[in-house]
């Protein structure tokens, strides 16, 4: 298992190197000069010499490359063009939203999915079985900001005044204010360094630093604030993921090894649950993976759609404001993110499949 | 030089009753019809591609065509139907009126030509750089082999919109760039496909027959190996088009894709989000439209998927 996972570990070296090489490409060829486009128009040649300089611009290619991943390994992301601020304080504000915002979705995704899945395929072609499926197909081809727009329709107004109502913006109602987790028990954290970043980060994430803090009101408010935004993410991920629990289940439900329990008198839900589920759960963990990067594109739109300040939305707003920095930036951070937790997701394959590990 | 006899195979006379094979289209196409879901995307799919072909006749105005001074309309007014009870001295807008005083009527049927137009060429530059690709590796192997799939692999690596959007913030937004930055995105997909297949039947005897008959590499891999690609190709590509035209929506929602005043529906869709309250029509009818059209891609693509699997056609189970 140790094994396994460390020759994984490894193999995952290469492809986050490219995924590095790649952004570093692309931000080099965006066209425009680099000095101009951050001193503006009208500097001078002799400015911008001193710029590049200063910049590391003037140094061969391999160089630069070498300079900008020692740069990233130190946490250094540069600044962005706009607000001339470090990344990573921008980072540090807008990424806890969005990974809080994902979390939700996935386990709504998750927590709704396979469940269905489950249901449809041990009632399968009954009325349950063919109303998932229905929901499934339909599910899968909605793009993500027309649902968050029509649920934010649906719960903010029409449903305004009933108990269903949902508040289609923002984190937290006007009027709240939230002080951080540390501040309210009277934690002392470093201004600088790391041991002071992972208190920040979780800090931002308002549930559960309302949790953390015991602020049952404001857990309340930015749970309510936070349900649109997430139904809306969570939808084509639940579909797909309902899909497959449903198809996984089927295919092992034919297997001999079923009819042996049912023939030995297991009750059927012993027999979905122990028996079947645990056979089927590979390809469920498979998808599942795999949604968490369809969960992070689509945090880039729910945020835009919902007016949450996120990485998405920062990633939007950079964007049209052609803040490169910014751009190369989150890309790093998100994709980097999303190898990780591939490699996660592969690591427990071999967990849950003994055959995978001895290979 | 032998000359072969042919008997006739319903005429030999050892008592078994022989089948003539069936082509794999034809067995395809049978039990495709088969298939609900297939059924119900394919009679989707014919709607729209008539829209998009007929898209001047199905339209009652220019889809950038301003009504102002043409006829007594309000900016963003709802849908007039007079069947529904619309008063018959307006005049009928199926979909309403949005913000430039345009009939969004015409704009969603104009867009499905822009929809399937996306869908199609992104899907099908993906499949030749992909086939080529996946072909050369699969086939030659060694390390141009290995070098071009560890190249894609770093391609899928990244989430799938956000490496296109990255690819159009330096290409420079539009509908063009957007397509090809799915294409490119998409690309490894296909290659893996092809790749695939061609591994599985690279050493089979059929290919070494050929290459004994002195068949060069382009014929053997052409006329032999690809074919047997098809398939898959076809069920990968069907569903890739419903994700193409997704994405390409969306990346013109974040203004990165089509712009105006092209009547592409996540652009529309993107232009009126702020009226999601006050003109709900607005954003309801170009959403509702990629999601039919996506839905009739997916339908087709997942009926063509059981069709084509063997295994599940064995077991009688279905997806």
């Amino acid at each position: 298992m140790i094994q396994y996972s460390v020759r994984r570990i490894i193999a995952a070296i290469p492809v986050i190197f490219g995924v590095l090489l790649v952004t570093f490409v692309l931000a080099r060829v965006i066209p425009g000069d680099p000095c101009r486009s951050i001193l503006g128009e009208r500097a001078t040649v002799a400015a911008c010499e001193r710029f590049n300089e200063l910049k590391g611009l003037n140094e061969p290619i391999p160089t630069q490359f070498a300079i900008y991943v020692t740069d990233l390994a130190k946490g250094d992301f540069g600044d962005s063009l706009r607000f001339r601020r470090p990344i990573t304080v921008i980072l540090l504000e807008r990424l806890p939203l969005t990974v809080e915002l994902s979390l939700i979705a996935v386990t709504i995704a998750i927590a709704l999915g396979v469940p269905l899945g489950i249901l449809s395929a041990s009632r399968r072609n009954s009325a349950i079985d063919v109303a998932t499926m229905v929901f499934a197909n339909i599910g899968v081809s909605m793009p993500v900001f027309w649902l968050g727009l029509m649920l934010a329709y649906l719960f903010a107004l029409v449903l305004r005044d009933t108990p269903f109502a949902l508040p289609p913006t923002g984190r937290l109602s006007p009027g709240i204010i939230p002080v951080s987790f540390y501040e309210v028990h009277g934690w002392q954290v470093p201004e600088t360094g790391l041991i002071s970043v992972i208190p920040r980060f979780i800090a931002n994430m308002f549930i559960i630093n309302a949790l953390l803090s015991l602020n049952l009101e404001t857990f309340w408010d930015a749970f309510k604030h936070m349900l649109l935004p997430a139904m809306a993410l969570s939808t084509i991920p639940m579909a797909i993921i309902a899909r497959m629990t449903r198809s996984s289940m089927l295919e092992v439900l034919g297997l001999d090894y079923v009819r042996t329990a049912r023939a030995k008198g297991v009750r059927w839900r012993g027999v979905i649950l122990k028996h079947a589920f645990r056979n089927a759960l590979l390809p469920i963990v498979t998808i599942v993976g795999l949604q968490l990067g369809l969960v992070l594109s689509g945090a880039i739109l729910t945020e835009t759609v919902f007016n949450l300040a996120g990485v998405g939305r920062a990633l939007f707003e950079a964007i049209t404001a052609r803040d490169f920095p910014i751009i190369q930036g989150f890309v790093i951070v998100i994709s980097v993110g999303f190898v990780l937790l591939n490699l996660i997701v592969d690591i427990s394959y071999a967990y849950l499949d003994p055959r995978i590990r001895l290979d | 030089m032998a000359t072969v006899t042919e008997i006739p195979l319903d005429a030999r006379d050892d008592g078994v009753r022989y089948q003539r094979p069936q082509s794999i289209w034809r067995l395809m196409m049978r039990r495709l019809l088969r298939e609900r879901s297939a059924i119900v995307g394919m009679v989707i799919l014919g709607i729209l591609v008539f829209v998009a072909i007929a898209a001047p006749l199905v339209a009652p105005y220019e889809p950038n065509q301003d009504l102002i001074g043409v006829e007594d309309v309000d900016r963003r007014d709802g849908p007039c139907i007079h069947l529904l009870g619309c008063s018959e001295d307006r005049p009928q807008h199926l979909m309403g009126i949005d913000g430039n005083f345009r009939d969004v009527f015409s704009r969603v049927v104009y867009g499905t030509r822009v929809s399937l137009r996306i869908g199609f060429i992104t899907v099908g530059f993906a499949i030749i750089v992909g086939t080529v690709l996946g072909a050369i590796s699969g086939y030659f192997g060694g390390w141009i082999g290995d070098v071009i799939m560890r190249v894609l692999d770093v391609i899928l690596a990244f989430p799938f919109l956000l490496l296109a959007i990255a690819i159009v913030s330096v290409l420079g937004p539009g509908l063009t760039n957007a397509m090809l930055a799915i294409a490119i995105v998409t690309t490894p997909q296909y290659a893996r496909v092809v790749r695939a297949s061609v591994l599985s039947v690279r050493e089979m005897d059929f290919v070494e027959a050929s290459r004994a008959l002195g068949a060069g590499h382009a014929s053997i891999l052409f006329g032999r190996i690809l074919p047997n690609a098809l398939p898959p190709l076809i069920v990968q590509s069907t569903l890739g088009i419903a994700t193409a035209i997704l994405d390409t929506a969306a990346l013109s929602f974040i203004g990165l894709g089509a712009q105006p005043p092209t009547p592409e529906w996540g652009y529309m869709l993107a232009e009126e989000r702020n009226q999601v309250f006050s003109a709900p029509h607005l954003v309801f009818f170009p959403g509702l439209a990629i999601m039919i059209t996506v839905l009739a891609f997916n339908l087709l693509g997942d009926g063509l998927r059981d069709a084509l699997d063997p295994r599940l056609a064995e077991s009688g189970v279905k997806h």
